[in-house]
């Protein structure tokens, strides 16, 4: 079975206001399987941003080939880009980014809103989302009015409502204490183990990477170290 | 996401900034109310010429005697009194000329009992009625046999009648003017006011011969003070007035070169004029308020793009959620669309309303019509669409990753 992400070669430069382009990423090979749970890890300026941004489709390499769930996505148009972020990858942020002024309900319906899911049906599924997630009760508040994990988990909620086959996670406890980061990292790891999700996350924070099974360690926009966390060095 | 779903979400981002979102629309609120209350009153003011020149008779010249030069004191149109009631009947006889009327007047105290109102009395031929295209609403004109006997008759005008016959009919009574005594024989049809504002129907009419034997003393025999004349068709105005004219020199003797001893006027193009400055008014006053329309369009372009700046993070969580650049466009469209239509439903509320009050209070002629409104409408969901446009492109433009980075 094929991989689900395979990334051959794949480059990013940045445009800057000056001539020079600046390189961050010199050709990065990587095969995710199905099912797999994956940590990236790289101190500031390593480029596992970029490299995040590329895998979740925001933003377009500038050399070499991405393969997504089966299709070549280095080659899609805007709409199709917007597709695959809608149906095959989940996010969660740093940030939550969860939507001020919606109840949390309605963050949750927004992907299958943009799915083209009715609102009723929406709005059900949603709150279906928010209910296994163990936050059946808090469907009608504004996010603001929940703590900093609670949102965090709505968040998970929203990227998983549509089912997607990836779960990109980016620095998903970097705003959490330690209790906290913990129960949400359970959470990736039931996902991963009992519904078979792959997930990838990027963090700089080893004791986060070690509830991964695979650990890809980025410098200087060059692979460095690829295997099981276990085996890593710190 | 469907339309219902975007409309939903604009409501929620207006309601999320109630006052911006209310001064914004003030603007279109402005724009459109005043749009819509100077095109009632431009409207108003054309439907008010434009009854005036109904009421005034088609294809009208006046012919009126000229000014009298006296030890160097010159007097003023009308005081030459060299017009005749022979000018009037020669040019009836023009072939560009469909009848003629002389006039004479004279200001009168009426009085029927204790009842009495001044009012402008005029002496003229039954042709007058015909020319003016001017019926009775009760009782009839007066013929030539009241002429040729110079009998004591007089036709009234409505406000006449009003003020001297409040409760009864004026038929029949026998009403004093100046002391001597005329049976009314019949009450004139509503004409309203003329061009100049002036009451068509503060007047009465009397045979010319008899007002020259009982009222009004003329400086000699057959001397009147105008004559109305009408053109046999619009397209004979300018050669009726060529002839007239012509033949007044003649029959005046005056010679080459020498000035004309009377004053001839086309009280149609009296009426194109009015008519055609009405006309400019109501665009000036269209053209004056669609400028508040702009302006509150600008303000509107302004307001959305300080949004799509201040929303810039939401827009990369919406675009990595899965939007596709065509919903982020759909969705700041909908929101300056709302905003205009908003403001223009309640503008528009507001015109009609200040057209109302201006009709009521200030007594003006105002009229909103259909077009007016729909044209106010149309141009704020316009305004929307074009000053929406640019912010909402901007806004679907931006590339996710940026627009997430984005603090």
């Amino acid at each position: 079975m094929a991989p689900l992400i395979r990334l051959t070669g794949i480059t990013k430069h940045y445009a800057t206001a000056g001539a020079m382009d600046v390189p961050v990423l010199f050709g990065i090979d990587l095969a995710i399987a199905r099912g797999e749970f994956v940590a990236i890890m790289g101190q500031s300026g390593s480029g596992k941003s970029t490299l995040m941004n590329i895998l979740g489709c925001l933003d377009s390499p500038s050399g070499g080939s991405y393969e997504l769930d089966g299709r070549d996505v280095s080659a899609l148009g805007d709409r199709e880009l917007a597709n695959v972020r809608n149906r095959t990858i989940g996010f969660v942020f740093q940030g939550f980014n969860l939507l001020r002024r919606m109840s949390t309900e309605d963050n949750v319906a927004l992907p299958l809103a943009y799915a083209g899911v009715g609102r009723a049906e929406a709005r059900r599924r949603a709150r279906e989302q928010l209910t296994q997630t163990g936050l059946g009760e808090f469907a009608a508040r504004l996010p603001n009015q929940l703590s900093g994990g609670q949102q965090q988990r709505v968040a998970i909620a929203r990227a998983l409502v549509n089912h997607p086959a990836l779960v990109l996670a980016d620095e998903p406890t970097g705003n959490l204490d330690t209790r906290t980061s913990n129960e949400i990292m359970e959470v990736f790891t039931r996902l991963n183990a009992e519904s078979g999700i792959t997930v990838v996350l990027v963090t700089h924070e080893p004791d986060i990477a070690r509830h991964a099974h695979r650990l890809v360690r980025l410098k200087d926009g060059l692979v460095i170290y690829d295997g099981p966390v276990q085996g890593a060095a710190q | 996401m469907s339309y219902v779903q975007v409309l939903l979400e604009a409501l929620r981002a207006m309601a999320m900034n109630r006052l911006r979102t209310a001064l914004t629309m003030l603007g279109m609120i402005i724009g459109v109310g005043a749009v819509v209350l100077m095109m009632a009153v431009g409207q108003g003011a054309q439907t008010k010429v434009n009854q005036s020149i109904a009421t005034m008779g088609s294809n009208l010249f006046i012919v009126l005697s000229g000014a009298v030069t006296s030890g160097g004191v010159r007097f003023g149109t009308g005081s030459a009194q060299t017009l005749t009631v022979d000018d009037a009947t020669a040019l009836a006889g023009l072939s560009t000329v469909k009848g003629t009327a002389p006039l004479i007047s004279g200001g009168f105290q009426l009085a029927f009992g204790n009842a009495n109102w001044g009012t402008l009395v005029w002496g003229t031929t039954p042709d007058y009625f015909t020319l003016r295209a001017w019926d009775t609403d009760e009782g009839e004109l007066f013929g030539d046999t009241d002429l040729r006997s110079a009998s004591r008759v007089a036709v009234i005008g409505q406000t006449v009648a009003e003020n001297l016959f409040p409760d009864e009919n004026p038929v029949g009574k026998t009403l004093r003017i100046r002391n001597s005594p005329f049976t009314i024989i019949g009450v004139l049809a509503r004409k309203g006011q003329n061009l100049d504002g002036r009451d068509q129907d503060d007047t009465v009419f009397v045979p010319i011969s008899t007002a020259r034997q009982q009222l009004i003393r003329t400086p000699f025999p057959g001397s009147v003070r105008m004559i109305m004349a009408q053109a046999i068709s619009e397209q004979a105005l300018a050669e009726a007035e060529a002839e007239m004219t012509q033949l007044l020199r003649v029959r005046h003797r005056i010679r080459e070169g020498q000035d004309d001893d009377f004053n001839l006027r086309n009280l149609s193009a009296v009426a194109e004029t009015a008519a055609i400055a009405a006309r400019a008014m109501s665009l000036m006053l269209g053209a004056i308020a669609s400028v508040s329309l702009l302006v509150g369009g600008i303000g509107i372009m302004n307001i959305m793009l300080v949004s799509v700046t201040e929303r810039t993070r939401e827009i990369g969580i919406r675009m990595a959620l899965g939007a596709r650049r065509r919903d982020i466009l759909l969705q700041f469209l909908t929101e300056a669309l709302v905003i205009c239509l908003v403001g223009g439903s309640v503008g528009l509320a507001i015109g009609v309303g200040g057209a109302w009050i201006a009709a009521e209070l200030a007594n003006m002629t105002v009229e909103v019509t259909l077009a007016s409104a729909g044209v106010a409408f149309g141009f704020s969901a316009a305004i929307g669409v074009f000053f929406g446009f640019y912010p909402a492109r901007k806004a679907a433009g931006l590339k996710p990753v940026e627009a997430l980075r984005y603090e």
